[in-house]
């Protein structure tokens, strides 16, 4: 009998101070309860309102149907109106839209000649998220009977497809620089967080507190070893990508570092915020996954944004991640600058400035 | 005001409906030992706290150097030296890591730096140990290294919570003849213990209890104008004498010390020894009576009410 004694009173310790540490039991609760609802609704494979663009060169009655056509079958959403081909490439390596339908001056001729059976246009696609090509490649042979045409059942596809960037299709060019934001992430919040959380933990702050270190000193001092930890982990995973997995390169290192930067910086910032909230390294860690977890499955790493509801979509842009998996995509594999991802590059700096003015606010020289 | 290193009037700090510390008048003069004696949660960590700004004051007044607390809390930080109760360099660091990292955070420069950590190496007596992580010292070794990271800027003022509760008699000693030359060197120094020997070497020393001040002088004043006499009992069957002795009304504290009981009497009785004879029945002829000087520990009993 002592032995299921003395087991029920380690057992009964362990609720007793589990339930004193609120916020480990809050995570207890939350973070199951959280993302279940949140995954259960983003994780969702059926693409709609894929953000395309249009070059409209017949501009005729033709084009227009094939254009409503498209637009009825709710994958795509028309963003995007292009005078020229060469306009809406550069759409789509700054990342305005996913791809681009190319109607042609003589849609009208090859839609009444039937029997050549040649396809009516040209769908640009940007093959750099495989579920957002794979959906748009459905498209290829929908059919039309707004044209009335005759030639079915089709002998040949309606729309021609291009894929640019990833032509043979393959997931490690997708996951390898998605596969780097979810690893910054995990590191530079859990680096930091800890960090400064294990001072705390150790008593080292009390002494630091007395002496004329101030508390933004105390943060920058933290944060730049862990800016050059990152930087060293871009390296690896970039270049294991490129010689392992053939992942190509297209853009500039400059543009490729200084995107991480700006992910690295966002990423410690929240980590220093962590630090000011969590007691104990414990904490510091599960708050690192209530942020990890989100950033894998909403960043657009394993999902695409564009399968995700409404809510979802709002929680992923307040992610850094999310902004970071579109711009290294962007740069990695599009060659596109920070310069034409403004909004995301604008987003990570905000971030940054206003999580560390947060963190430095929260973090004040006493004990009180 | 220049020979008053601090001054703190009315000090009051509340956590939730707990009074750490109750309007506590404090005045400390430049160069000499002051300690604060009193039990555990006596309020003399959190007051050393609110000295130092770690802590913030609900109400009352400080003015530390000249300066006053909290609003001046930055311009006091190069000028005074805390040693924290528990630990609190880097123990995966080595000594001299230690040392070099409080160096540079007080903006001692390169060669001060240098020339400032080989005396306090060699003043400290840790020269040999200086590539070892600070995790692998011994207690005494720790707390000479906290002592020297504490005072490394020279300061004017140090703060000492507790700093030899970990260390034993010995290295206790050694480390008052460092404050001795710290002291004799201008610097002054507040330092919090327990421990009755300790206190006993302060110039001088406070009493507190429960966030309150119930004394104030120099240990030899403290000892000669304490409110009672104390009368050392020998001989047979001392536990049973000791709750007869409590019994009565001019009897303030009765403590067994081995084979004595050590028992204050009120001042106002004028011949304690007679007086006990009288009053107790317990009290055999086989008992040895002595009226005996007081010690540090009859005062802070007296302070802190104690009638165990």
């Amino acid at each position: 009998m002592g032995f299921f004694n003395r087991i029920a009173a380690i057992t009964l310790k362990e609720f007793r101070q589990l339930s004193r540490d609120r916020l480990t039991f809050g995570m207890v609760v939350m973070i199951p309860l959280i993302q279940l609802l949140l995954f259960g609704y983003a994780i969702n494979n059926n693409i709609r309102n894929i953000n395309i663009g249009l070059v409209d060169e017949a501009r005729s009655f033709a084009s227009r149907s094939i254009v409503d056509a498209v637009r009825a079958t709710q994958v795509v959403n028309i963003v995007r109106h292009y005078p020229t081909v060469q306009e809406a490439e550069a759409g789509i390596t700054a990342g305005e839209v996913r791809a681009v339908l190319v109607l042609p001056a003589n849609l009208d001729q090859r839609a009444a000649n039937a029997s050549q059976s040649q396809p009516l246009g040209q769908w640009l696609i940007d093959g750099s998220d495989n579920i957002v090509s794979s959906a748009l490649l459905g498209l290829r042979n929908m059919p039309l009977q707004e044209l009335q045409r005759s030639y079915l059942p089709q002998a040949s596809p309606v729309f021609e497809a291009v894929l640019y960037f990833n032509p043979e299709r393959r997931t490690p060019v997708n996951i390898v620089p998605g596969l780097l934001a979810v690893i910054l992430t995990m590191t530079m919040i859990l680096f930091t967080a800890t960090a400064i959380v294990r001072e705390k933990e150790r008593g080292n702050i009390e002494l630091l507190i007395t002496t004329p270190l101030r508390s933004l000193e105390l943060m920058l001092g933290k944060i730049i070893p862990f800016i050059l930890i990152g930087l060293a982990q871009m390296t690896i995973i970039l270049m294991l990508g490129h010689f392992v997995f053939d992942v190509p390169i297209n853009g500039r290192p400059i543009q490729i570092v200084g995107a991480t930067l700006l992910f690295i910086a966002a990423s410690l910032t929240l980590g220093l915020i962590i630090s000011t909230i969590a007691k104990t390294q414990l904490q510091a860690m599960q708050m690192t996954v209530f942020v990890l977890l989100p950033s894998i499955l909403l960043s657009g790493f394993l999902f695409p944004y564009e399968g995700m509801p409404r809510p979802a979509q709002y929680i992923a842009e307040a992610l850094p991640a999310t902004h970071f998996v579109r711009m290294i995509r962007g740069v990695v594999l599009r060659d596109a600058g920070l310069d034409n991802m403004r909004a995301d590059t604008g987003f990570l700096l905000g971030f940054t400035l206003v999580g560390l003015v947060i963190a430095t606010l929260k973090f004040k020289k006493s004990l009180d | 005001m220049n020979n008053i290193a601090i001054e703190a009037r009315e000090l009051t700090r509340r956590f939730g409906s707990y009074i750490a510390v109750n309007k506590l008048d404090l005045r400390i003069p430049r160069g000499t030992i002051y300690g604060f004696l009193g039990p555990n949660g006596s309020g003399k960590s959190t007051t050393i706290r609110l000295l130092t700004g770690l802590l913030t004051p609900d109400s009352g007044t400080i003015n530390i150097l000249g300066l006053q607390l909290p609003a001046q809390a930055e311009q006091l930080r190069t000028r005074i030296g805390y040693m924290t109760q528990k630990f609190s360099l880097f123990g995966d660091l080595t000594l001299q890591e230690n040392l070099q990292f409080i160096g540079r955070i007080y903006g001692l420069g390169r060669s001060v730096m240098k020339q400032r950590i080989e005396e306090l190496l060699t003043l400290y007596e840790l020269a040999d140990r200086r590539h070892l992580l600070a995790d692998e010292l011994s207690g005494g070794q720790k707390q000479r290294l906290a002592l020297a990271a504490a005072t490394i800027h020279k300061p004017e003022l140090l703060f000492l919570d507790e700093p030899t509760s970990a260390v034993d008699p010995e290295n206790r000693r050694d480390f008052w003849e460092k404050l001795f030359d710290l002291s004799d060197s201008g610097t002054t120094i507040l330092v919090s213990t327990h421990y009755m020997d300790e206190a006993e070497r302060c110039h001088y020393l406070a009493i507190l209890e429960a966030g309150v001040k119930r004394a104030d002088d120099t240990p030899q004043n403290l000892m000669a104008n304490m409110d009672a006499n104390v009368v050392e009992i020998s001989g047979p069957n001392l536990r049973q004498l000791k709750q007869q002795l409590l019994q009565l009304g001019q009897v303030k504290s009765v403590a067994q010390q081995g084979v004595q009981l050590r028992v204050l009497v009120n001042r106002a009785v004028t011949d304690p020894v007679s007086q006990l004879r009288r009053d107790c029945v317990a009290l055999q002829p086989s008992h040895q009576l002595a009226l005996v000087r007081p010690s540090l520990e009859d005062v802070f009993v007296m302070c802190t009410g104690d009638r165990s």
